[in-house]
């Protein structure tokens, strides 16, 4: 699980060139302005790289995937 | 005897509580008759379809069989393949009856408009969202009274706000418990004494008193200003963004409030949009089913398919590229003539500089100054913007100009 975490908050730092993602793994990635629609996409794509693992656009549910642990329990779920 | 619009008038509220009593009454004591709301359905079907000459009813009946075939149709082809080309062939169908609609004005040929029926838009976004949602395997079963279900619901059949299958599905299967429905009667009401005021009062104001004073005003003196643009026309565009709304606003939580009184959380289309802070914030709180719509069925899919099959590699231009086909997209729907196009661009290039804009700050984060003043001249200058889209898009100019 921490394994994920660290990949994702590097995907994270990557996609929006933010340093500080992360910090709060909690924190709702979309209410901050984080994540845009774009962002999102570029998250999805790099998550099924990585992991290996499919999401469809139509899976992914915001307030489920909205925080890096969040993010990091559905990955884990779905590998 | 003529179609009744639902909500346009004060008087329809009183025969539709009347009409939803039993539904109340049943759910207050935890109970869903399904065999009433399908008769409740049937009563305002045929009083909005079948009060006049009918064909409005026999174009729906026409476009659910319709719809009916291109969604089980593809449901039983996708239990066994999944091709991309079956797919496209299969949500092009779905949208087939809206393009003879919307083309009609276009070629002026009375004939192809078979399928013209107040609401079929709305319609149709549910339908292509359920083949999208199929082809993703997240809809796996649904069953043809669910679907008509689903497509019928009336407090949205009109102008939506635009459900999902599977959010709509999780209240209809269940009755809410008595605590829930204390509190969804409760956030109906409110919501209907707010819509009463938005549409029968401001949105009257602004749309039966004011508007027609100021285009009259507007249109008389176009021969003093160059291109007719007087003071009036700015005028024109304040009061036509305040009708546009009003009126619409005022309808959704109409929608809203009767699907909460049937014990349905219909989403809401509205949350307060002239406080936005820029167009991207604009856009997640105009008409918010519409545009959640767009950007999880159109920008997303196609932001996601260039990614992957890595056709752009800059991810701005990526992000541009779809924004045009996005607007460009929602400016046709609205109908084939040069301001809903224009006002499609518009928004797509207003889009664009924000992303810009937005690039910019972050890199220079500690030199632009943040406080008070700058956030009210971000919301003063975004409403600026919206305002001058509607003004495009009420298609004023088109008549200040070429009338």
């Amino acid at each position: 699980m921490d394994e994920i975490k660290t990949k994702l908050v590097d995907i994270l730092k990557d996609v929006t060139g933010l340093d500080n993602v992360g910090t709060d793994p909690d924190a709702d990635l979309f209410k901050d302005g984080t994540l845009d629609s774009m962002a999102t996409v570029e998250v999805l794509v790099t998550l099924q790289d990585t992991f290996g693992i499919t999401v469809p656009v139509s899976e992914f549910d915001r307030s489920q995937w909205s925080s890096v642990n969040k993010i990091a329990q559905r990955v884990q779920e779905l590998e | 005897m003529h179609n009744i619009t639902p909500y346009s008038s004060p008087h329809y509220f009183i025969y539709l509580l009347i009409l939803l009593l039993p539904i109340i009454i049943g759910l207050w004591f935890g109970k869903r008759f399904k065999i009433y709301d399908f008769f409740a359905t049937i009563v305002i079907l045929i009083t909005a379809f079948f009060g006049g000459n009918m064909s409005q009813g026999i174009s729906l009946i026409a476009y659910v069989l319709f719809e009916m075939l291109v969604v089980f149709g593809y449901l039983s082809y996708r239990k066994k393949h999944n091709s991309f080309g079956i797919f496209s062939l299969f949500v092009f169908l779905a949208i087939v009856p809206l393009i003879f609609v919307k083309l009609d004005p276009l070629i002026n040929n009375p004939t192809i408009s078979l399928f013209a029926f107040m609401g079929i838009s709305y319609l149709t976004f549910k339908s292509v969202e359920i083949v999208m949602e199929m082809r993703d395997g997240v809809i796996k079963e649904i069953k043809p009274f669910e679907f008509m279900r689903f497509l019928l619901f009336f407090p949205t059949i009109t102008s939506g706000p635009i459900d999902r299958f599977r959010r709509f599905q999780k209240d209809v299967l269940n009755a809410p418990s008595r605590e829930e429905y204390i509190e969804l009667l409760r956030s109906g009401v409110n919501k209907l004494m707010q819509g009463l005021l938005y549409k029968f009062i401001i949105g009257y104001i602004f749309g039966t008193l004011l508007l027609p004073r100021v285009t009259v005003m507007a249109m008389a003196s176009r021969g003093q200003a160059p291109l007719g643009l007087s003071w009036y026309v700015l005028a024109y565009m304040y009061v036509y963004s305040m009708y546009l709304f009003f009126d619409f606003a005022g309808y959704s939580l109409f929608a809203v409030a009767i699907s909460n009184f049937m014990g349905v959380k219909t989403p809401m289309n509205f949350n307060a949009p002239f406080k936005s802070k820029n167009i991207k914030d604009f856009w997640n709180r105009w008409h918010m089913t519409l545009s959640f719509w767009f950007r999880d069925f159109i920008y997303m899919r196609l932001t996601f398919t260039i990614i992957k099959h890595k056709w752009i590699k800059n991810r701005v231009a990526i992000a541009n590229v779809s924004y045009f086909a996005l607007f460009l997209i929602m400016g046709i729907w609205h109908g084939e003539t040069w301001y809903y196009i224009v006002y499609g661009i518009f928004h797509a290039l207003a889009m664009i500089t924000n992303d810009a804009w937005l690039r910019y700050k972050r890199k220079h984060r500690k030199q632009i100054p943040s406080n008070k003043f700058t956030e009210a001249f971000a919301i003063f200058l975004t409403f600026n913007i919206v305002c001058f889209s509607f003004l495009i898009f009420s298609g004023f100019l088109n008549t200040l100009w070429f009338s």
